[in-house]
């Protein structure tokens, strides 16, 4: 009889959000595996009902502070689905644009702030400064840029105020979006050195055996690396609309954690995020993209996690290379936005979040008051498969002292910037009045 | 609020330590002091960063100079905690519209639980949460709030450095309205007729909302002495605005904020069906 272990961590650091870990094993194997979330749950779906479908982006920007824009843009797409309405192609060229400043913030604050920290035996960027200050100087001029992009067009770099059901309140002219041109046009340099950086980091070798793949589940458009449209496809067939996701994805509770777990109904766990988008869409990358993957020997497709560093890296560079494509042909749209009276209708919409899928759905009334909404982040989709990496990879490194073996956990934990506060804002408080208030409208 | 006086270990040669505690809340926060893109490792020289969950995971053992506290209290546990962070906090400032005003989660707050019907979840029993969300203060002194949703991330060093300092925060309580007239915006509530709540809402965003065309929500709360009546008036009488919307721009980021929480409830007895 082997001495049962266990890994327990009580409070995860450099992610965003409350959560814990939990592992028993002994030398027989991994018999329990739990990553454990203890945010509060805050009910968005709950009281999102009776409020304005006008308010939804405003709402669910708040579900997360590092991700706002994405919520947004599944709100307006979600809600523009439920009114048909189409916004012109001017209009989702600025969508994509503070998109593209949204993943450049987000991913760079992951990959130098909370990942890179990792692979270098620092606690903290803060830390990682004093050895190596260029490196980590760079990554806040870059992340910078990503900011300037999402507070040029949104107002501010946390909750913008600008996007709106239909488009935008206010557009710029194109004389306002010329100076940030030289600002990125710099940082997708220093986003290129990136990736060089990041290829070069010391990678635990980890494979999952052919048996135990994982499915990669990502957006995919027929022109474009996926950002705000497209079906929703795997490297195991699946090929939907957003508007079937309810009836190929179910969400299961389950007891320790605060975040429901979503699995696909068919064949259970999947990874969606930066390395299913890049495994699924590698030809829609920019040529400087792909040119800067060859030359650091990076192939089109990763499947292991440790190295989605390098997958994000490729990816800020691409949203660089994108934005300063859609600056440079940009015409200001006519009108900031579509406008349409309200009528009843339900509306779905898929977009890619910087972790991925982020699905929202909801139902307004004629009075446009939400009378439903599901919102499903990534993180919630990517605990199972979280869990699973643990199992496997924990046999791997027996052969480590107990600290290096916990930092290896937390490690593959971070390999998918799990999002804590998204992941758990979603459990549902469901509510019904006897009668009904003056503001919940229908 | 001034605090009573507390022991704090530490030699003045040492760097004033810094704690950020994360309660219910986005992120968005805390997430300002790592958007300081120019001035985090300046920062990093003159105080020592000691306990910041998200972005280091070597914790130093308080008590701590200065605590920044975002999130608002939901759990039995978190109102339990709040109380251990206070302890050893020589000064405590919270940060943003959670922890200053219990934040949109604060929502809860206003369904009446006697007339839920159920509260479903696959299993209810899995989950702890408490029936409303209070701000900070509700439990513990608090030495200054910053406002915001989020806050401004320079408003938030100016707070840091006052407090290092120990002078009072340079932190205007006008409202929106003085920004537009400071950034010189065409007003848009009287050139559009858009409602706006830039009357009543504290300043700290440079009245980013009228500066894109767009009404204020409120996201900075309620600025001092706000006259939420007369803006309520004015919004029905003059702009023609349904109560429905003036509720929802009443009660969402702040809505617990003890102003705009009674003008909400004013406005939803009251008996005016327009």
């Amino acid at each position: 009889m082997t001495k049962n272990k266990t890994i327990k961590v009580d409070y995860l650091a450099r992610v965003e959000g409350e959560g814990a870990l939990y592992i028993r094993y002994d030398d027989g194997g991994v018999h329990d595996v739990k990553l454990k979330i203890f945010e509060p749950p805050r009910f968005f779906e709950g009281f999102m009902r009776g409020r304005d479908y006008l308010e939804a982006p405003d709402i669910t920007a708040r579900i997360c502070g590092i991700c706002p824009v994405a919520y947004q843009m599944s709100a307006v797409h979600a809600m523009e689905d439920a009114l048909g309405l189409k916004p012109t192609a001017e209009l989702r060229a600025l969508r994509r644009l503070i998109y593209c400043g949204e993943w450049i913030e987000s991913h760079t604050l992951h990959i130098y702030m909370l990942h890179a920290p990792d692979f270098l035996g620092y606690p903290s960027a803060v830390d990682m400064a004093r050895d190596h200050p260029k490196v980590v100087q760079n990554g806040l001029q870059i992340k910078k840029a990503g900011n300037a992009i999402v507070s040029l067009l949104g107002g501010r770099e946390i909750h913008p105020i600008n996007v709106r059901v239909g488009g935008f309140y206010r557009v710029p002219s194109a004389g306002e979006l010329r100076p940030l041109r030289e600002q990125l046009v710099e940082a997708r340099d220093m986003a290129a050195d990136t990736v060089r950086w990041a290829a070069s980091l010391p990678f635990p070798k980890f494979e999952r055996d052919d048996h135990n793949r994982y499915e990669f589940v990502s957006l995919s458009h027929p022109s474009e690396y996926p950002m705000n449209e497209g079906r929703i496809v795997s490297t195991h067939g699946l090929d939907i609309a957003p508007a079937e996701y309810d009836s190929h994805f179910r969400e299961e509770h389950v007891e320790y954690t605060n975040a429901l777990h979503s699995v696909l109904v068919a064949r259970g766990a999947y990874l969606v995020g930066p390395m299913a988008r890049y495994n699924l869409n590698y030809a829609q990358l920019s040529p400087l993209t792909q040119q800067v993957a060859e030359e650091v020997g990076f192939p089109p497709y990763c499947a292991n996690p440790f190295k989605s560093i390098v997958v994000r890296s490729l990816e800020v560079l691409y949203a660089f290379d994108e934005a300063l494509r859609i600056i440079d042909s940009y015409r200001q749209p006519r009108e900031p936005y579509l406008a349409i009276a309200p009528h009843a209708g339900t509306g779905y919409a898929v977009t890619e979040a910087p972790r991925g899928l982020l699905y929202h759905r909801y139902s307004i009334c004629d009075q446009g008051k939400i009378t439903d909404a599901k919102i499903v982040p990534p993180t919630s989709q990517n605990q199972k498969t979280i869990e699973d990496d643990l199992r496997t990879l924990l046999p791997k490194f027996l052969h480590l002292p107990e600290d290096k073996l916990r930092a290896r956990c937390e490690q593959a934990i971070r390999n998918y910037d799990p999002c804590i506060s998204c992941a758990t804002h979603f459990l549902k408080l469901h509510m019904r009045r006897a009668t009904g208030g003056a503001n919940h409208g229908s | 609020m001034v605090q009573h006086s507390r022991t704090v270990t530490g030699s003045p040669a040492q760097k004033p330590k810094l704690a950020v505690w994360k309660f219910a809340s986005c992120d968005g926060c805390q997430l300002s002091l790592l958007d300081c893109e120019d001035e985090l490792l300046q920062l990093a020289d003159h105080v020592e960063i000691a306990y910041f969950m998200e972005a280091s995971s070597r914790q130093q053992a308080g008590p701590y100079d200065l605590s920044l506290v975002e999130g608002s209290i939901t759990t039995a546990e978190d109102a339990r905690r709040i109380r251990e962070v206070r302890a050893q906090s020589r000064a405590l400032v919270t940060i943003g519209a959670c922890a200053t005003a219990g934040g949109i989660q604060a929502l809860r707050n206003f369904a009446d639980v006697d007339e839920f019907i159920a509260v479903v979840y696959a299993h209810p029993e899995y989950i702890a949460t408490l029936k409303t969300s209070t701000p900070i203060s509700a439990h513990v002194p608090v030495d200054f709030e910053l406002h915001g949703c989020p806050i401004n991330k320079k408003q938030l060093l100016e707070v840091i450095s006052a407090f290092l300092h120990r002078r009072r925060p340079q932190v205007p309580p006008h409202s929106v309205c003085i920004e537009c007239k400071l950034r010189g915006n065409v007003c848009v509530w009287v050139a559009h007729g858009t409602p706006c709540m830039g009357p009543v809402t504290h300043a700290g965003c440079g009245a980013l909302c009228p500066t894109y065309n767009r009404g204020c929500y409120g996201c900075f709360g309620p600025k001092e002495n706000p006259n939420t009546e007369s803006l309520c008036h004015w919004w029905r009488s003059e702009l023609g605005t349904d109560k429905a919307t003036l509720i929802e721009n009443l009660r969402n980021f702040n809505a617990s904020a003890p102003v705009f929480d009674a003008a909400s409830r004013r406005l939803e007895q009251g008996s005016d069906k327009k």
